[in-house]
């Protein structure tokens, strides 16, 4: 009955060990970053090694309850040739045990020395996590060239990247697993991860930290261009909001100048100056609205800015009451401004 | 016996045994009725208790888990809202580690030990009845809060600042916290009875080299609870300062810092694991011996090891901080530590493995749970060596492999055991045994449903699910997995249910056991079957490790106790020679008040500090009445 069991166990991890987690955009296995395939490489390694491992305990096991043994005549009835036996064979398990455990360390080692540091002149870029989405800000010698966006990291391909981790309520963590592993965002205490991604591509990532009512709406896209794409977006996001002369646009940022939402919301170039919620600069540009809640459309704007609450229970924005006509308009301009 | 000084009393040598016992169960006995049940020191009784009040918040917690499940089996689902979701994961993860599974492994012990070390009581057995109405009365208030939609929400291990006055709002961390600080105190109080049973109430001859090895596991883990809790206390009581008082011990606005709370907590919370494990290490340990038919090979490597995973339990807690931006240097040397802690456990394996090899197997329910135990637990272990290297747990750390990883250890490591140790001892207790067909039909069903709940979670992890979220998007590609996973978790619980109904029926209809239906060689099984109020007639004398196979017909005795009053014989730590008889206290309804006083102020204290001031009054007094001379004869000496 134990054998057939086994069997079973062992049949399901073989698939799933190679099969793991071969899909998806946010996947310690299928992954595109420098960090993140060094650690694919320790994680194949350690999971092998462990899975040996198990595989020759069970095999003792079932040698051990399956073998035929002769009778003894009262369970303390030992043999000493026995006894000298196990005390053999536990010894040498315990060394193989020692020597696979300080092996598996000494490459845990090596990958962390291998994991990627920032050099001096790398492209910069603070990462603020907040209840629930991400603040990023690209920085610049030139602070004329600083810009700040929101949910979204745009990095150039084959170039290392340092990330600035600030907590600014609780602590959240950063973690986009197809690129590296994940670094907390503690208050009070400023951390750094540096990422650098091999292929150009969209990568997802999602606070790792338990953060409160909806960290389970917390995600945050990497994309990953060529450096000459890269530097179009980049321009793109240093200057300010430019409004269409659309009248309906025009309308709608009448609203959102005139009710609560400049309150917490900046559109650089425009009186709003918010900082409490995301920077709106270009949010029609962005692909994903409310941290990766919605793919960005203009009715899933309409959507959330009329009842966020619902579709993000518990969230940090209210609702404002907008009649129809506000609610069209207001999310015209917002998707206008790309 | 020293018999030096003059008693004009009776001593048990004087009578004859149906005399004897006669004498020893009135002086006793527990009466019948309310004031009986609230007043009883018996370890039996409140062990028992305290057992049944942990499983019944486990059934809590698996319900709990089963809600979890159905949330999770579809994206974006709406069975729970995020409010409630992240109630009930906090409300299982702290009733599972806090009310269930470090109370009932002290449970285990405050009914086994003193049987098992020959004593007819355990140490200070009023702090026993009193650490259990502390411990009832924090799990009551966990759940009555949960009930009242006010139940914690901020996870088992409360992070600050989201648990802190500025994020945590209304009493929901507050509750959490009062919680902890009553398992506690539960917990302290019966360490310090059963470092006290084993080091000095063993029966005569039962020398350190031959205590039972769960003995051995249960003193190592109380010595690990005497040293991990304060620290959960202290970060406890710091947060309730900040919450009520306005302290800013974890503000890092007024230099306070939030990394200081997660020092604290896992100081405390790695051992925790261990306070949970090493007990099942013991069980694991007395089923092998008495299923595999022969004592467990390599005695002294194996408390050895439980003496070195107690140590290496404190040097470990960082581990679940490798990605708080530590210094690398430091976290080197915790992966070092953690993969070590590996090596205790690796020997002890083996020498079970060596045990059941030398052994001729006899396959009954608890040997089953025994051997689930192996193939389960060493993968949780080994998914532990791969956490505990800082670049692998990078990137599984928080997320479902976590979570599959510890329930492989706690359920695989410890509740296997458990379960195999109550159809083990469930004869000892109730004097019936368990249905064998049931119990197989519950082993395999929780075997079956605990493998495939828990393994596709090392998948999803790896596929980027993190832990705690209470709900994933559509575009994810874990839906699938989900669904299994919660589909299997009704297996799993189907188990547990039939595990329930087996004891249950069992307990009133089981086949009558006898004394000793396993032919075990401990000394918890040369007494009746349930055992007398008084454990033993005669204290049992010990000449070797595994006495009841030594001593076939008749166990040796030792006699020399007064009969008028209750009294065990106090032993040499070491070599375990007579050293002097020792009065037991007798049932008190104190220590109850106590408990009630120490709960009022407890729980008012959430609501003002001045609770603090007012609420030590009754307290006093009920201790003032606790310790008052009564003229009782167990007074004198």
């Amino acid at each position: 009955m134990k054998l057939r069991i086994t069997g079973r166990r062992l049949r399901a991890l073989v698939p799933a060990l190679t099969l793991a987690g071969c899909t998806g955009w946010q996947s310690a296995i299928d992954v595109h970053g420098a960090s993140a395939i060094s650690l694919k490489q320790l994680i194949v390694l350690i999971m092998a090694t462990c899975s040996v491992v198990w595989a020759l305990v069970i095999l003792a096991l079932i040698f051990a309850l399956w073998r035929r043994r002769p009778v003894r005549e009262s369970p303390l009835a030992l043999d000493p040739g026995a006894q000298r036996r196990m005390t053999a064979a536990v010894a040498g398990a315990v060394v193989a045990t020692v020597i696979v455990i300080a092996a598996l360390t000494v490459f845990s080692f090596l990958t962390t020395r291998q994991l990627s540091v920032a050099g001096g002149d790398d492209l910069t870029i603070k990462v603020r996590g907040l209840q629930w989405w991400w603040g990023v800000e690209y920085f610049d010698s030139n602070p004329e060239l600083r810009f700040e966006t929101a949910n979204e990291i745009h990095i150039p391909v084959g170039r290392k990247v340092r990330l600035q981790l600030e907590g600014i309520d609780v602590i959240h963590s950063f973690w986009v697993p197809s690129l590296a592993g994940k670094q907390d965002l503690i208050p009070g205490r400023p951390n750094e991860l540096t990422i650098r991604a091999e292929r150009p591509g969209t990568y997802r990532g999602q606070c790792a930290e338990f953060c409160g009512l909806q960290h389970a709406h917390m995600a945050f896209f990497v994309i990953a261009e060529e450096q000459t794409a890269f530097d179009a977006w980049m321009r793109l996001q240093r200057d300010s909001a430019v409004a269409s002369s659309d009248a309906e646009v025009t309308a709608g940022q009448q609203v959102f100048l005139s009710k609560p939402c400049a309150a917490c919301h900046a559109i650089r170039g425009t009186t709003a100056i918010g900082r409490t919620g995301p920077d709106l600069t270009h949010v029609g540009g962005r692909k994903y609205i409310a941290a990766g809640l919605f793919e960005n459309t203009r009715g899933s704007l309409a959507a959330w800015i009329a009842d966020p609450q619902t579709l993000k229970p518990g969230n940090n924005m209210p609702m404002v009451p907008l009649a129809a006509e506000e609610l069209r308009s207001v999310s015209a301009y917002l998707a206008s401004l790309k | 016996m020293r018999g030096g000084d003059t008693t004009p009393e009776e001593l048990d040598t004087d009578m004859e045994r149906p005399a004897l016992e006669a004498a020893l169960a009135e002086i006793w006995k527990t009466p019948e009725g309310m004031w009986g049940a609230l007043a009883t020191v018996d370890h039996k009784i409140i062990g028992r208790r305290y057992i049944i009040t942990a499983f019944v918040f486990l059934a809590f917690g698996g319900v709990l888990a089963i809600l979890m499940r159905a949330q999770l089996a579809q994206p974006e689902s709406r069975v729970l809202g995020p409010d409630r979701y992240n109630q009930i994961f906090t409300m299982h993860g702290s009733s599972m580690m806090f009310l269930f599974a470090v109370p009932v492994m002290e449970a285990m012990a405050v009914y086994l030990v003193p049987l098992m070390v020959g004593t007819r009581n355990i140490a200070f057995p009023r702090l026993n009845a009193f650490s259990y109405w502390i411990f009832l009365a924090g799990g009551v208030l966990l759940w009555t809060s949960f009930v009242l939609d006010m139940g914690p929400d901020v996870g088992w291990f409360a992070y600050v600042p989201l648990s802190g006055p500025q994020y945590g709002v209304g009493k929901r961390a507050d509750v959490w916290a009062q919680m902890i600080t009553f398992t506690e105190l539960s917990a302290l109080a019966v360490s310090v009875e059963i470092v006290v049973t084993i080091l000095k109430q063993r029966a005569p001859g039962m020398s350190l080299d031959r205590i039972p090895l769960f003995v051995w596991s249960m003193l190592v883990t109380s010595f690990v609870v005497i040293v991990a809790m304060p620290a959960v206390m202290l970060a406890s009581t710091s947060l309730i300062l900040d919450r009520l008082v306005g302290t800013h011990l974890f503000n890092p606005a007024e230099g306070g810092d939030v990394l200081l709370w997660q020092h604290l907590f896992w100081f405390f919370g790695h051992p925790e694991v261990y306070i949970i494990f090493l007990p099942a290490v013991g069980m694991v340990s007395s089923i092998t011996a008495a299923f595999a038919r022969r004592p467990v090979f390599g005695y002294l490597a194996m408390v050895l090891a439980l003496i070195a995973t107690g140590i290496l339990a404190f040097g470990l807690w960082v581990h679940h901080m490798f990605v708080t931006g530590l210094p690398r240097l430091g976290e080197s040397f915790f992966t070092a530590s953690s993969m070590a802690i590996a090596i205790p456990a690796g020997i002890q394996i083996f020498c079970w493995l060596a045990t059941l090899w030398d052994g001729k197997p006899i396959f009954r329910t608890p040997l089953l749970f025994v051997i689930g135990f192996i193939v389960t637990f060493v993968i949780g272990g080994l998914t532990g060596v791969m956490v505990a290297s800082v670049p692998f747990d990078t990137q599984v750390h928080d997320t479902y492999f976590v979570v599959a990883h510890f329930h492989y250890v706690l359920i695989g490591g410890a509740v296997f055991p458990l379960l195999g140790a109550i159809y083990y001892w469930f004869p000892k207790i109730t004097g019936r045994m368990m249905s064998e067909r049931l119990g197989r039909w519950a082993f395999w069903l929780i075997f079956v449903g605990f493998n495939m709940t828990f393994f596709p979670m090392h998948i999803l992890g790896l596929q980027g699910m993190p832990r705690r979220i209470y709900t994933y998007q559509p575009d994810m590609p874990w839906h699938g997995l989900n669904l299994f996973v919660s589909m299997s978790s009704l297996i799993l619980a189907a188990g547990f249910l039939l595990f329930f109904v087996d004891a249950i029926r069992s307990a009133r209809r089981g086949l009558l056991s006898g004394d000793n239906p396993w032919d075990a060689p401990s000394l918890e099984w040369a007494t009746s079957s349930p055992p007398p109020s008084f454990n033993f007639a005669y204290i049992p004398v010990v000449n070797g490790a595994n006495p009841l196979w030594e001593q076939r017909d008749v166990v040796a005795v030792a006699g020399g106790l007064r009969t008028h009053r209750r009294e065990l014989v106090i032993t040499t730590v070491a070599a375990a020679e007579p050293d002097a008889r020792e009065a037991s206290p007798r049932n008190s309804i104190w220590p109850f008040w106590a408990a009630l006083a120490t709960t009022v102020m407890l729980i008012s204290s959430i609501f003002t500090p001045w609770a603090v001031v007012w609420g030590s009054i009754p307290i006093v007094i009920a201790l003032i009445g606790w310790f008052w001379p009564k003229g009782t004869p167990e007074d004198e000496s």
